[in-house]
């Protein structure tokens, strides 16, 4: 009874400083971010990431100068959109998002976003279970898998969100910890289970690697089924994979502990660690599945680290799988708890978690990360616009900045119509010219930021 | 005893490494490798969280 006084104790004391400006005595070094950004794209998705490439046909010279530009274009946006408007206003997303566009706008947002976040949490989930399963024999998830369709699958994803929940409960310290020593360690095992299975692949020289990169590992060739993946598709997935994190302004969480706006460069570790050197290992790892398996349908990590690396391999699949999971429910419980803040933290994220551990159990999360992905942060994107134009644009031409704030009003309009004139924008775009997803982002940031003004000035003006 | 923790904690990050370049040179099977991972990855867990958090708190960090 003692313990379960001093848990609980403990847990109310968690206060993440959701509705105020960060004390300066709460700032933190560039060390910490660091650590948070390696660990949290190192993570369960370059497992999926990485092999989708290879299924979709990316060539190895489109594959190499796409993640490289586009990796260079995501860690701009993280400095210069981001990490400035965080140490601009040291508040949350959210809370900022309620002094522009009022409280019920946020409310919907808010819903949205955090269901999106779950859904994000419950693919890492679906991933490390992938690992978590191995011992026990279990029946592994196909590409073409939608439905949990075992028992032993339904259960060790529900005993993996279990431990990602209670990790996620104890809020940014725990997580921020926890990816700062597993990091530099999942960095080795991605590199070593790459290399390890490179004589397999017929590469047992250095000077070899590239030919047969091009020849037997990305071929160009998509698998049967899948869509063709060139140099501008890998571009723009590397920039818009963590749309929803930079220009979305979903960071701003993050970066408001940080002392300098230049800490958002800072991201340049989890991209070039984990989406190049990671997305290229997962890469080398699938190819040889399809290779030695003839072509197999079934899709899981877990076994494909295993057998590249044994038992250190399955491990990393599963703390993977956490780093991302980790931040990500935390994220998704801010979300929700900006709601009511009376709501303890813990609480929300426990809930949180419970519900995507549910949706983890649907292996088409994991099957159409690529789609999620680039739907997550286009869906997040105008928001993002909003604050920026907000923050920098408004008063200087004439117009009130934080307007749901100033007038008291509950529904800033003009924020709505951004939202909903973007994203039909980006839907037409898509059904009607046929542009697909993963560029529809860019567009519609500019339209986002044209609607915002032109609404701003009428509703304002009224 | 600090800086005998580290040492060991870049031992095992090492083994985490080392060993898959020896099996890339085809100078060590890839079951010895598996086997030193394993060993690399106890190691750090073991000993890296006792170190690794500790330079964050303060503004050394800068």
């Amino acid at each position: 009874m003692e313990n379960r006084k001093s848990l609980v104790a403990r847990l109310n004391a968690v206060n993440e400083y959701e509705q105020q400006a960060i004390p300066n005595n709460k700032l933190k070094g560039w060390r910490s971010f660091l650590g948070t950004y390696a660990g949290e794209h190192t993570a369960g998705t370059e497992f999926v990431i990485g092999p989708l490439f290879v299924a979709h046909g990316a060539s190895a010279i489109d594959l190499v100068t796409g993640l490289i530009l586009g990796n260079i274009l995501a860690v701009l946006s993280w400095a210069f959109l981001t990490a400035k408007i965080a140490v601009k206003t040291r508040v949350t997303l959210y809370f900022l998002l309620e002094k522009i566009a009022g409280k019920r706008f946020t409310l919907i947002y808010n819903l949205v976003n955090a269901g999106l976040f779950c859904f994000l949490a419950g693919s890492m989930i679906a991933v490390a279970a992938t690992a978590v399963g191995i011992p026990f024999d279990m029946t592994m998830p196909q590409l073409t898998d939608i439905y949990p369709n075992n028992v032993g699958w339904v259960t060790t994803v529900f005993a993996v969100g279990a431990v990602t929940t209670v990790i996620a409960m104890f809020g940014f310290d725990q997580v921020s910890k926890f990816a700062m020593v597993a990091a530099p360690w999942m960095i080795m095992v991605f590199i070593a289970a790459a290399l390890a299975v490179l004589p397999r692949l017929g590469v047992t020289e250095v000077a070899s690697f590239w030919s047969v990169a091009e020849s037997t590992i990305w071929t160009g060739t998509p698998l049967e089924g899948q869509s063709k993946f060139g140099f501008w598709h890998i571009l723009f997935f590397a920039w818009f994979c963590n749309m929803a994190m930079h220009i979305g302004m979903a960071d701003l969480s993050l970066l408001r502990y940080a002392k300098k706006w230049q800490y958002g460069f800072s991201s340049a570790t989890g991209v070039f660690l984990g989406h190049f050197i990671a997305w290229i290992a997962s890469g080398i790892l699938y190819s040889l599945f399809l290779i030695e398996s003839e072509g197999s349908l079934t899709f899981a990590p877990g076994p494909i680290a295993y057998s590249a690396v044994g038992v250190a391999g399955a491990i990393c699949v599963v703390i993977a799988g956490w780093t991302t999971a980790n931040p990500t429910l935390y994220r998704a419980g801010l979300a929700i708890q900006s709601i009511n803040p009376k709501w303890k933290t813990w609480k929300v994220t426990l809930f949180v978690g419970l519900f995507t551990t549910v949706a983890a159990c649907f292996p088409a999360l994991v099957m159409m990360l690529l789609e999620f992905v680039a739907l997550y942060g286009l869906i997040l994107m105008p928001v993002g616009a909003v604050i920026f134009i907000d923050v920098y644009l408004l008063e200087r031409i004439g117009l009130q900045s934080n307007y749901a704030e100033g007038r008291g009003i509950s529904l800033n309009w003009s924020v709505a119509l951004t939202w909903l004139i973007t994203l039909a924008f980006c839907l037409l775009l898509n059904l009607v010219v046929g542009i697909e997803i993963f560029f529809l982002g860019l567009p519609g940031w500019f339209v986002a930021v044209l609607v915002y003004v032109v609404s701003a000035k009428i509703i304002q003006r009224k | 005893m600090k800086l005998l923790i580290k040492i060991i904690s870049f031992l095992g990050l090492g083994l985490n490494i080392i060993p898959a370049i020896l099996v890339f040179g085809t100078y060590m099977s890839a079951d010895t490798c598996k086997l030193l991972m394993l060993i690399g990855t106890v190691l750090w867990f073991g000993t890296a969280p006792s170190w690794m958090n500790k330079k964050d708190a303060d503004p050394a960090g800068e």
